[in-house]
């Protein structure tokens, strides 16, 4: 055995990617609970493509056979309920493990100096993730594929001048149809994977270049070696250490996932709705059109935001940059310290808000506008839509001034366990 | 590279540019035909050609959905009650004088149909926010003022004006249409008067 290694790494460096990527990869030794979601959700994106792999084998996508397939699948397909059903909970779980994976960034500062490509490309991971999200949820030709894919992409046509054009460019047809019903299946099923899979790649090798933050934001990389070891003092391999706790990790994951899978797959409509169990008809709109879960705080935004300059623009924009503000989150942060847990109130308050308003925002996103009643003449979900969509970018718009006025506490040297 | 004081670095640096900005202009115009692929398909575009319609059994208040280039185009047989409803939302809509370019000229008037046949109301149902169908139920919400987008609440009247303060910023759209055999047929997508 190992002169065939040898053989090979003669040939091919398989040990040295080993060791470089993961297990001689010298990582804090102070990771918590937070740290789970990174791995988890590389685990979630081989769940995906193995069930999406088995799932284009009975799928068909045509717009007159693609819901009697997806119908095929779960009924006449040995297995097919089981696979299609890891697949669509493995679409929420997805976004459950990242906005964790996030969140965690947020927390301890993963985002600063020097891992600012680092979370870049995370967030190029998340939208590439959102589109993948998008697309699928066309395939199964359901009234709400349909109507949720003909919201959103005339999203684009609210866009000065070039709009109308760009969304008929979408879709390849002057409605939703068999047209764009193909071509999502082939950015589905294999463009916006290899982008996926590239840009998971290029998230670890960031990653494991400039080293891993952690709860105390200790820069452990650089630290003094010890003798003993030669390892840097509060660095540990990431191999059999954090193998181990990944691995446990993804055993608690997957208690949690069958629970899902075998006895709540629908999530009560959080996860697939009961209007998808419906053929898509291009003449009658579903009473209430509402996007997965997923992507209910950014429906709130666009629904807050009223039409300009008779033009619907306006909330179009808002949505687009609620998301795209992430990307600059590594320059709107001036604290003096990475982790929350030498932070001040004036960064933990303004970041448990931030947190509150994304919920509630996504709560919202799931209910007609009117479903409040009304207070005042306007419609309450409206006015509390728009209050929290003011607040959501009042956190990143203030971030640099209060960030700055934080009273902080001294980041150690060492790791506090 | 074996004698690199004897380089022309200039030259060099000159042939390395051009030969990247030779390449990139080739791999734009490769890039040209995939890009354009994705247009509507020349199938796509004959679903996109004119529909006519028999209208002549069409009963005031009643209406007949026809597909038109995938959207549904609403052919509305308007009573005389729907018509004098109009004047009423005049202060309530939005643009009142179909100011924004939502119509043919010709349908430019306060109904928003041909003068041929002020009464017939043909209008794409497809709601101008993002694209759900409103519904038109006169019997079920008598005293209603036309048109109600299920989705985010926008609200039309019988001549698919859009009123004040809903998610929907501009009247809903007439298609160009034109009758023929002495009105009693519409034909969807051509105006042309030949």
């Amino acid at each position: 055995m190992s002169k065939l290694l040898t053989w090979i790494d003669d040939r091919f460096p398989l040990t040295k990617m080993w060791e470089e990527q993961w297990g001689k990869y010298v990582a804090p030794k102070n990771f918590n609970f937070w740290y789970y979601f990174g791995s988890l959700a590389a685990f979630v994106l081989v769940i995906q493509i193995v069930s999406g792999i088995f799932l284009t084998m009975n799928y068909k996508p045509d717009a007159t056979k693609a819901f009697e397939s997806v119908e095929y699948i779960m009924r006449d397909v040995p297995w097919g309920w089981l696979i299609r059903y890891i697949h669509s909970t493995g679409a929420s779980a997805f976004f459950i493990v990242v906005y964790l994976h996030m969140f965690r960034g947020l927390l301890y500062g993963s985002y600063r100096k020097p891992r600012e490509l680092i979370w870049i490309f995370g967030v190029m991971i998340y939208l590439a993730l959102m589109g993948e999200a998008f697309m699928g949820y066309l395939l199964p030709w359901g009234q709400m594929s349909y109507w949720g894919a003909q919201v959103i992409i005339n999203l684009f046509s609210a866009i000065p001048f070039i709009g109308p054009d760009l969304a008929v460019w979408i879709r390849g047809d002057y409605v939703i149809s068999d047209v764009t019903l193909n071509r999502f299946f082939a950015f589905h099923v294999i463009a916006l994977p290899l982008v996926l899979i590239g840009l998971v790649a290029a998230h670890l090798m960031a990653l494991h270049e400039v080293g891993s933050n952690n709860p105390d934001g200790v820069d452990v990389k650089h630290q003094p070696k010890d003798p003993r070891t030669g390892l840097p003092l509060d660095g540990i391999y990431s191999h059999p250490y954090y193998s181990i706790k990944d691995i446990v990790g993804v055993v608690f994951f997957l208690f949690l996932f069958s629970i899902v899978v075998f006895f709540l797959p629908e999530m009560g409509g959080y996860f697939l709705e009961a209007n998808n169990f419906v053929p898509a008809d291009s003449l009658k709109t579903p009473a209430h059109i509402a996007p997965v879960w997923y992507f209910t705080p950014y429906y709130s935004i666009l629904r807050a935001v009223p039409p300009m300059f008779d033009s619907q623009f306006p909330g179009v924009a808002a949505m687009g940059v609620s998301v795209m503000i992430f990307f600059v989150m590594p320059w709107l942060d001036r604290g003096a310290v990475k982790s929350i847990r030498y932070r001040g109130w004036w960064f933990k308050g303004p970041l448990a808000l931030f947190v509150v308003t994304f919920l509630i925002l996504g709560w919202l996103g799931t209910m007609p506008t009117d479903a409040l009643g009304k207070v005042g003449g306007m419609e309450l979900a409206t006015l509390l839509a728009r209050i929290f969509t003011v607040l959501y970018f009042l956190f990143f718009v203030l971030m640099p001034w209060y960030t700055k006025r934080d009273k902080t506490k001294p980041e150690p040297d060492r790791t506090t366990g | 590279m074996s004698n690199p004081s004897n380089v022309d670095a200039k030259r060099r640096r000159f042939l390395v540019s051009a030969t990247s900005a030779v390449g990139a202009v080739g791999a734009i115009g490769a890039a040209v035909p995939f890009v354009i692929s994705l247009n509507p398909s020349e199938r796509a575009k004959a679903a996109g050609a004119p529909v006519e319609v028999d209208i002549s059994k069409l009963e005031p208040g009643q209406k007949l959905d026809v597909e038109w280039r995938g959207k549904v185009v609403w052919i509305i047989n308007r009573s005389q009650a729907m018509l004098d409803s109009l004047k009423t939302f005049d202060d309530k809509v939005a643009d009142p004088k179909s100011q924004n370019k939502q119509q043919p000229e010709y349908a430019k008037n306060e109904y928003r149909s041909r003068d041929t046949r002020k009464e017939v109301l043909v209008m794409v149902g497809i709601c101008t926010h993002l694209g759900c169908s409103p519904t038109f139920r006169p019997e079920v919400t008598p005293g209603s003022e036309g048109f109600y987008c299920p989705c985010h609440g926008s609200k039309f009247d019988y001549a698919g004006r859009v009123f004040k303060g809903v998610p929907a910023p501009i009247n809903l759209e007439i298609p160009p249409f034109k009758y023929l055999a002495n009105n009693t047929k519409v034909v969807i997508g051509d105006d042309s008067t030949s």
